[in-house]
């Protein structure tokens, strides 16, 4: 069966203003993408390069274990090492191994290595400092990601995207404070009591502290600070009449591995 | 007649080759039952109907919700062809950035067209009222067989659900 020349052309014609009209029917119920309609909740915390002073003077072991577990708890970070079921226990090593930390405790020369006189102050010897990710403005992190899974937001905060994560663990290398984690298998099981509102993680994700970007966006301190009765301290860099400005004037404050050209944003009054 | 030439020779005339199957039996048997086995599930599922998916509203908290607020953030009919797309610009607004930059917008709240505000979350938006995943989501997610990782990290309940409790 053949088709002659002028009944190809009427088809051809006719599928050509039918496409059109689909396309430009579907602009029309369906108008481009809706981002548009998205703004920044009034209550949400604004500033031009957050950072965060954390006074180890105030600050003892018990406040300091609370702030970590405060942390945690919101988060939904997995406990490997105390499961909450027994049935979950991995051995030692491997639950040291898969271990996820936002912020947790550790001693002077390992938070600040190198920088330790030959005798240091007992006081300070036997400190518990609290760690977590520095936030730096010159962030390696960000440098090494493959996939931008892990970006700098333009007020300092170093962001994690878990959609985008392939896992591949660059940044971990690249991070000089081991401040990020791994997910080695599922965590959610491993999550004591679930915060509703916040996502858990999957396995093969990295995860890190976030400073809170969720809380700011409500308007709230991050959980750390509010648990810290005091001993930290959350604001803007940039503004003068900053509480975190005040501190930085007062007190005399050093950074981790600052050498490194990290440029970290988290103080340390010792 | 002229010479016939093909890779094996020169040949006074084209060879005569018999035409025909060898092992025709075995051959058509093994043809059948292999065309049987990859076409398997059609027949498996032959004759079979699939319920459509009936996706079900009735939750405590649409139950609670006067008449005139029983309302998505969108329009029913645009919600089912486009909520993953709505979805994932809710993600990508408040996780990263409008158009997926490095710097950001950083949105929270989604203006809905009468300028109701809800704040851009599957778990404390979404699944607040629609609680019953089961009988919402995973009913047609099934039917169509998708599969969406959402779960895999977000909570089926939000934070006002569990005050509620
Ligand atoms: S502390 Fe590590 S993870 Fe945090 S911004 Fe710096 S390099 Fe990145
Ligand atoms: S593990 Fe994830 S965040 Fe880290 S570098 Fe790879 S993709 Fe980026
Ligand atoms: S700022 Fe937030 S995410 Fe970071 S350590 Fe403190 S509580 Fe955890």
């Amino acid at each position: 069966m053949g088709m002659d020349r002028r009944e190809f052309i009427r088809i051809a014609g006719l599928s050509t203003l039918l496409g059109l009209g689909g396309k430009g029917a579907f602009e029309l119920l369906a108008p481009g993408r809706v981002e548009a309609e998205i703004i920044p909740a009034p209550r949400s915390m604004k500033a031009k390069r957050w950072a965060l002073v954390i006074n180890q003077k105030k600050l003892d072991d018990a406040t300091a274990q609370k702030c970590a577990a405060a942390c945690h708890r919101v988060h939904n970070v997995p406990d490997f090492i105390n499961p909450p079921d027994d049935k979950l226990k991995l051995n030692p090593g491997v639950a040291n191994r898969y271990e996820i930390k936002w912020l947790w405790t550790a001693h002077f020369h390992n938070a600040f290595p190198g920088d330790a006189p030959p005798h240091l102050a007992e006081k300070v010897e036997h400190m518990s400092f609290l760690v977590l990710c520095n936030h730096c403005a010159n962030p390696p992190c960000v440098r090494v990601c493959p996939t931008k899974a892990t970006f700098q937001r333009e007020d300092g905060i170093v962001m994690m995207d878990m959609h985008r994560c392939i896992g591949c663990r660059f940044c971990m290398a690249g991070c000089p404070y081991g401040s990020r984690s791994f997910n080695w298998m599922d965590p959610r099981p491993y999550v004591k009591e679930q915060y509703p509102g916040y996502p858990t993680r999957e396995i093969g994700v990295v995860e890190k502290c976030t400073f809170c970007d969720e809380r700011l966006a409500q308007g709230l301190q991050p959980a750390c600070v509010e648990a810290s009765r005091g001993a930290m301290v959350f604001g803007d860099l940039e503004d003068e009449k900053s509480q975190v400005r005040e501190y930085l004037r007062k007190y005399f404050t050093i950074r981790r591995k600052a050498h490194l050209g990290t440029n970290p944003q988290v103080y340390y009054i010792v | 007649m002229a010479d016939y030439k093909n890779e094996f020779g020169v040949f006074a005339e084209r060879p005569k080759v018999e035409k025909k199957i060898f092992d025709r039996n075995k051959v058509i048997a093994g043809l059948v039952i292999f065309l049987v086995m990859v076409t398997i599930p059609l027949w498996q599922n032959l004759g079979k109907t699939v319920a459509a998916p009936t996706p079900n509203l009735d939750t405590p908290v649409i139950q609670k919700l006067a008449e005139k607020d029983k309302k998505c953030v969108m329009p029913k009919e645009w919600m089912r062809a486009n909520h993953m797309q709505l979805l994932v610009d809710w993600r990508d607004n408040v996780v990263r950035t409008k158009e997926q930059q490095v710097t950001t917008s950083r949105g929270r709240n989604f203006v809905a067209s009468d300028k109701k505000q809800y704040l851009a979350s599957l778990t404390n938006t979404c699944m607040e009222c629609h609680s019953n995943k089961a009988q919402f989501c995973d009913q047609c997610h099934n039917y169509v067989a998708v599969a969406p990782n959402c779960w895999g990290c977000h909570l089926e309940t939000g934070k006002k659900l569990a005050e509620a409790k």
